[in-house]
C-alpha cells in the first residue's frame, strides 16, 4: 500500500467547489460509478478507475470503506497492456513469411505489411494481460486538499479526467502560482505584486 | 485565475527561486521556527542531492547535479554565481525533537518525491488500519503545511519594500562570499 509505505512521492491538488449536500454519499456514488471494472477488457489497451485502498485488485466499495476519520482514502488503478516491441517484431516476421509462402511472391507490399501489423497487434493485445498500477488518493474534503501519490504525468492526467467525471469537482494542481491563488491570505494588491515578479539574478 | 498551463510555465521560476532561498536559509543558519511561527522547533538541512540549472546564451540548459550524503556544495555555489538556479533540493526537516522528514522538492512543480515521514504505528490488525491512516495523513499534511508556510513567507519577503536592499543583498553576499 503506497500510502503507508516508508517512502512515497506525491503531487498535490486543491479541490475547487464543494458538493451541495451529503458529500460522503456523493463521493461513494462517484467511486462506485467509476470503479475499475472487475473483469478485464480483452481489447482495451488502457482502462482506469477507482478501487478501495484496502482492496486494489477487487474493487468492491460495498465491502471496503473509503472513509478514514475525516479523510477519504481510495486508489486510482490504471491497467495497461503493453506489448514488447521485440514480440511484435517476431510475430511480424512470422506472418510476413506465411504471406510470402501463400502468395508465392518474394515481396510483400506496404499495404499488406500494414494489414499484417494490424492483425498482429490485435492478436497480441487480445492475449496480453494488463499490468495494473495503483496510485493512492488522500482527500481532506473539508480543507479541499488532496494528495495523489504519484508524480507521473500520465497518471496525473488520468486522475484529473476521472476525478471530474466522477465528482464534477475540479482538481487544481498545486504549484507555485496555484498555491498563491488557493492557499494564501495575500490581498489582491499583494497578489498583483507577486504576479509582476521576475526571476532573481544572483550573478554580478 | 490564469489558465493553469500558462501559469505553470510563467511562474515556475518562483518555485526555483524559493528552493534556492531555502538553501540560503540553511547555509546562513536562519531561525526557521521564528520565521514561520511554528509551535515546535523547526530545523532544515540539505539532504543528499541538489540540482541546479542554468540557461545558456543559446537557450540550451546546463544541469548541475550534486549527489552524496556528505557531498561538498561548492560547485553549486559556483553555479549560482554564474546565474544557475536550484531546481530541486533534497531536504531533511525536523519538527520538534522527534519528527524527521526527508524529501526532494522540485521548485517548478512542487512535486515531492522520496518522502520519508516518521513511522506511523503498525501492528497489522484491521482495527489499527484506521489509526495508521490517520497518523500518516497527519504527518503528510504537517510537512506540506511547513513547506507552504515557508513559500508564502518567502513571497512576503520578495514583495516587501526592503527586499532589494536587504533580502536580496544578503543572498548575494552569501553566494559571492562577501
Amino acid at each position: 500500500m503506497g500510502f503507508l509505505s516508508a517512502t512515497l512521492s506525491m503531487s498535490r491538488y486543491h479541490i475547487q467547489n464543494r458538493f451541495e449536500n451529503e458529500p460522503m454519499e456523493q463521493v461513494r456514488n462517484g467511486l462506485i460509478k467509476n470503479a475499475i471494472p472487475k473483469l478485464e477488457s480483452e481489447y482495451e489497451e488502457i482502462s482506469a478507475g477507482w478501487t478501495p485502498f484496502e482492496s486494489p485488485y477487487l474493487p468492491d466499495f460495498e465491502k471496503f470503506s473509503f472513509v478514514f476519520g475525516t479523510y477519504f482514502l481510495f486508489s486510482l488503478r490504471i491497467d495497461k497492456k503493453s506489448i514488447p516491441a521485440k514480440l511484435v517484431q517476431k510475430q511480424m516476421a512470422i506472418e510476413i513469411e506465411k504471406k510470402k509462402e501463400k502468395s508465392g511472391r518474394d515481396l510483400v507490399s506496404k499495404n499488406e505489411i500494414s494489414e499484417i501489423k494490424e492483425m498482429v497487434m490485435d492478436v497480441l493485445m487480445h492475449k496480453m494481460p494488463s499490468i495494473p498500477n495503483v496510485y493512492d488518493v488522500l482527500w481532506d474534503y473539508e480543507a479541499a486538499d488532496l494528495f495523489l501519490l504519484t508524480t507521473q504525468k500520465a497518471a496525473n492526467e488520468f486522475f484529473e479526467t476521472i476525478f471530474v467525471k466522477s465528482f464534477t469537482l475540479k482538481p487544481i494542481r498545486i504549484f507555485p502560482y496555484t498555491l498563491v491563488e488557493t492557499k494564501s491570505a495575500f490581498s489582491d494588491p499583494q497578489k498583483d505584486r507577486i504576479m509582476t515578479l521576475t526571476p532573481l539574478h544572483h550573478s554580478r | 485565475m490564469l489558465d493553469i498551463a500558462t501559469a505553470y510555465n510563467k511562474y515556475g521560476f518562483l518555485g526555483n527561486d524559493f528552493v534556492t532561498w531555502l538553501w540560503f536559509l540553511i547555509e546562513t543558519d536562519q531561525n526557521i521556527t521564528r520565521m514561520i511561527a511554528y509551535k515546535d522547533p523547526v530545523t532544515l538541512e540539505i539532504g543528499n542531492s541538489l540540482v541546479l540549472e542554468n540557461t545558456l546564451g543559446d537557450k540550451s540548459k546546463e544541469k548541475i547535479t550534486i549527489k552524496g550524503d556528505r557531498a561538498g556544495l561548492e560547485e553549486g555555489t559556483t553555479a549560482l554565481k554564474k546565474g544557475a538556479k536550484v531546481t530541486e533540493i533534497n531536504l531533511v526537516c525536523k519538527l520538534g525533537q522527534e519528527e524527521e522528514y526527508t524529501f526532494t522538492i522540485k521548485g517548478e512543480s512542487f512535486n515531492i518525491t522520496g518522502l520519508k515521514t516518521p513511522a506511523a504505528g503498525k501492528d497489522g490488525s484491521a482495527d489499527e488500519m484506521e489509526g495508521m491512516v490517520l497518523e500518516k495523513a497527519l504527518l503528510l499534511f504537517r510537512i506540506t503545511q511547513v513547506i507552504d508556510t515557508l513559500f508564502l513567507q518567502y513571497l512576503e519577503q520578495r514583495i516587501s519594500n526592503d527586499w532589494k536592499d536587504n533580502g536580496l543583498q544578503q543572498m548575494r553576499k552569501w553566494i559571492h562570499n562577501d
